[in-house]
């Protein structure tokens, strides 16, 4: 909320002077009444590894984050140049592997590459489009925004922006008279576009578009659901779809019906046990075939988890050169390869100050933040890098923006980040004005998944 | 809609209204036990009969008393018809509808299983049955009320309603059987003033103790009763009302699809039968024979629905 100067920020000033009206008691109210109806709709998340964790909410914090306009105008623009690029790598590395031969990226690293679909050598996406649903993680530092993990793997997280909004809506109508907040909602008609504008070619009527769920089991069911709701859409399991002479047909109260478009939650792995892991249940066996023929669009393309690994996300800048000829106007946030030896050598000699990740990694887990580690950690952290060098990556641990934040009776400063939701078709890539702000609850802390104890705030942008 | 989807909309139904029910039962059973009688557990041993699921608490080899047949009816996970199991099964399913269903609906129901589960996890407080059945009640009617003004009236409505009425109907049919060598032929007596108080917390129970008056304004007659709850159709409960309306929402149903199936042909002939049907003709086949055949062809309905809509 404040600047570098201790001032507050004057996009922030409006808010300022609200939250200094407002009585502490009656922004905990609203912050329980939100909290309960959320529970109440069953808005909820499930936490792997935990006993009892079904049914948990994410806590949402009534105080909003906010983006100027020109943030978020500088946001656009890099996160568009990034996927497009993202989608050209993808397309190149099935294809013609040009920035292989350059010797831009190390090959084994795209092709021993666990995401690495070899199938996807065979298959063309409609429009070269891997990534049709992208979510990037930003921080904000005093020197700007800079991406922290590029998630293209059925990213998560769009009905909590809804839902917050509509949330925030509710509690505090005026504070929506006094700031002018660019609407978010916009995402769900990108994403109708999107499904209709990647449709296979020479469908007669509207395509039919379907959202893929692995069962209301699934951590995520909550915005599997409520995505198929809003689009007007069937969510289907996977044993609800059957492949017949390399088409997909859904099973319904009507008859077999053909489906031309899947946006799919599950995981590559599972899609169809005859092209990928024989033991799923998950999936639809003869959905690669299908697709294979051009005869249903799958979305996100399988394979595309290649350009989200945390080792290739190191390479997006050179990536983002290679195939536009500019710089990336949206940094990443400085990385150190421990695969390389000087990098090794730094992250090594530089422990206590970095944060360390697993490339394999995801949700916070497997990770060090070197400066609240204690001694055996880091040892344990140093032992790991030597054995495994190549598995890890270091950064610099960032003094984060922070977001004031509703706590018990009190109202602190927090760290926040921010995932900017995009979707892509062959017509172009459109960024939501908002995103997802992820809050740390814990004093001082840094990490700000939901699976660690993280919440989720409104985020405006301001028209 | 998707098969799968029509078959939780089914079973959402069917699983909340068997909820309602053995709430029901419950409520009856403590009335029979306020009752003078030689045999206080009597009660019990036939709600936990009237549930249809005897068998299972037969193999428990314990005694039917007020407590153990109160905690096997509310809240064992091992019974699949408890209200705990119902409200977790009926749950379940409206997570994975949850886009047929309204906000109103979707949260009655996500509430009172909240509420439920917040009572089973406070292990120190001992719960409150009698709240509870109250409560299920309640929470019940709110979710049928969240359905009638709410839903739209397509086929999301009509397979919830389907589940219900089939549902409701097999649950009075055990309800009477039950207490069938009680009902005796036209001209003999209820067996005294206990029968009499039995079979008014019976029709309390269902709420149809003023209506059974209305309709035949005189002291309860045991055939009248079988009346009532069998062939009157006006009776919510009855199994005229329950297989008219099953037959008018696969008549719906069929307008949508323009397609005949076997349920359909099925729940319209027992329904002319039960409206053709006298209370004597049932007491000459027997009654215990006749509600036994009611319940295993409203089974078959339930299975040929499933069949007809690939479910």
């Amino acid at each position: 909320m404040r600047g570098s100067d201790g001032n507050v920020r004057e996009a922030y000033q409006k808010l300022e002077s609200w939250l200094s009206d407002m009585p502490v008691d009656e922004l905990e109210r609203r912050h329980a009444a939100a909290e309960l109806a959320f529970r109440r709709l069953g808005i909820t998340f499930a936490v792997y590894g935990e006993e009892d964790a079904d049914e948990k909410i994410i806590p949402f914090d009534v105080i909003p984050r906010i983006v100027t306009n020109d943030e978020f105008a500088g946001i656009e623009e890099g996160v568009v140049q990034r996927i497009e690029a993202l989608n050209q790598f993808l397309t190149d590395i099935y294809g013609p592997r040009e920035i292989l031969k350059a010797g831009i990226i190390p090959p084994e690293l795209v092709l021993a590459n666990p995401q690495f679909q070899p199938v996807m050598t065979r298959i063309k996406p409609p429009g070269g489009i891997y990534s049709h649903i992208s979510g990037i993680d930003m921080v904000r530092t005093k020197d700007g925004f800079f991406v922290l993990e590029d998630n293209l793997r059925t990213p998560s997280g769009v009905a909590y922006m809804l839902e917050n909004r509509e949330a925030m809506l509710r509690l505090f109508p005026s504070l929506f008279q006094d700031h002018r907040v660019r609407p978010v909602e916009t995402y769900i008609d990108h994403l109708q576009d999107m499904m209709r504008e990647v449709a296979p070619s020479g469908i007669r009527g509207e395509p039919l578009g379907v959202v893929l769920t692995p069962g209301a089991f699934n951590s995520a069911y909550y915005e599997h659901s409520f995505l198929a709701d809003r689009l007007g859409i069937e969510l289907v399991e996977g044993t609800d779809l059957f492949a017949e002479d390399r088409f997909i047909y859904m099973r319904t109260t009507e008859g077999p019906q053909r489906v031309d478009v899947i946006y799919r939650r599950i995981d590559d792995d599972f899609l169809d046990p005859l092209a990928f892991r024989p033991d799923s249940i998950l999936g639809v066996a003869g959905l690669m075939d299908a697709y294979e023929a051009g005869n249903v669009t799958v979305v996100n393309a399988p394979g595309t988890g290649v350009a989200d690994d945390k080792a290739i996300y190191s390479y997006v800048p050179e990536i983002v050169r290679f195939y536009s000829g500019k710089d990336a106007t949206l940094d990443n946030v400085e990385t150190w390869r421990c695969r390389e030896p000087d990098a090794l050598k730094y992250t090594l000699d530089n422990l206590h100050e970095l944060v360390v990740k697993r490339v394999d990694a995801s949700g916070g887990y497997g990770m060090l933040i070197g400066p609240q580690a204690t001694k055996a950690e880091l040892e344990e952290f140093r032992a790991r890098l030597r054995d495994d060098p190549e598995g890890y990556i270091a950064q610099p641990t960032l003094s984060l923006s922070t977001c004031p934040t509703v706590s018990g009776k009190n109202v602190c400063e927090r760290h926040v980040d921010l995932r900017a939701f995009a979707v892509s078709s062959p017509e172009e890539t459109r960024v939501v004005p908002g995103g997802l702000t992820r809050v740390a609850l814990k004093e001082g802390s840094l990490v700000v998944n939901s699976s660690q104890g993280g919440g989720t705030k409104d985020s405006w942008v301001l028209a | 809609m998707l098969s799968r989807t029509a078959r939780s909309l089914f079973w959402l139904g069917r699983h909340v209204e068997r909820a309602d029910f053995i709430a029901r039962l419950m409520e009856a059973a403590y009335r029979f036990e306020a009752l003078p009688q030689p045999d206080p557990n009597s009660g019990w041993r036939s709600a936990v009969a009237s549930s249809g699921t005897g068998g299972l608490f037969d193999e428990y080899g314990i005694v039917a008393n007020r407590d153990t047949v109160t905690h096997f009816l509310s809240l064992d996970a091992d019974n699949p018809s408890s209200i705990r199991s119902c409200l977790d099964k009926a749950r379940f399913d409206a997570r994975v509808v949850r886009t047929a269903l309204t906000r109103e609906t979707f949260e009655t129901l996500n509430q009172s299983w909240i509420e439920l589960q917040s009572r089973i996890r406070h292990v120190d407080r001992p719960i409150d049955i009698q709240m509870l059945i109250e409560r299920v009640k309640q929470e019940v009617r709110n979710f049928e009320g969240a359905i009638w003004r709410t839903l739209v009236r397509s086929e999301n409505f009509w397979f919830i309603r389907l589940g219900v009425v089939i549902e409701r109907a097999d649950n009075t049919a055990r309800l009477l059987d039950v207490k069938y060598h009680t009902l005796l032929p036209e001209g003999e007596d209820v067996g005294g003033a206990l029968d009499q108080a039995q079979w008014t917390a019976v029709l309390r129970s269902v709420s149809a103790v003023t209506a059974y008056r209305h309709i035949y304004r005189q002291n309860l007659k045991p055939w009248l009763i079988a009346d009532l709850l069998l062939l009157k159709e006006e009776i919510p409960r009855s199994l005229c009302h329950c297989m008219d309306v099953a037959s008018e929402y696969l008549h719906d149903l069929r307008a949508q699809h323009s397609r005949v199936g076997p349920a359909d042909r099925l729940a319209r002939r027992m329904s002319d039968k039960l409206k053709t049907t006298t209370i004597e003709e049932v007491y000459d086949s027997g009654l215990h024979q006749f509600l036994q055949d009611f319940i295993s062809e409203n089974n078959r309905l339930s299975n040929e629905i499933a069949e007809q809509f690939s479910f």
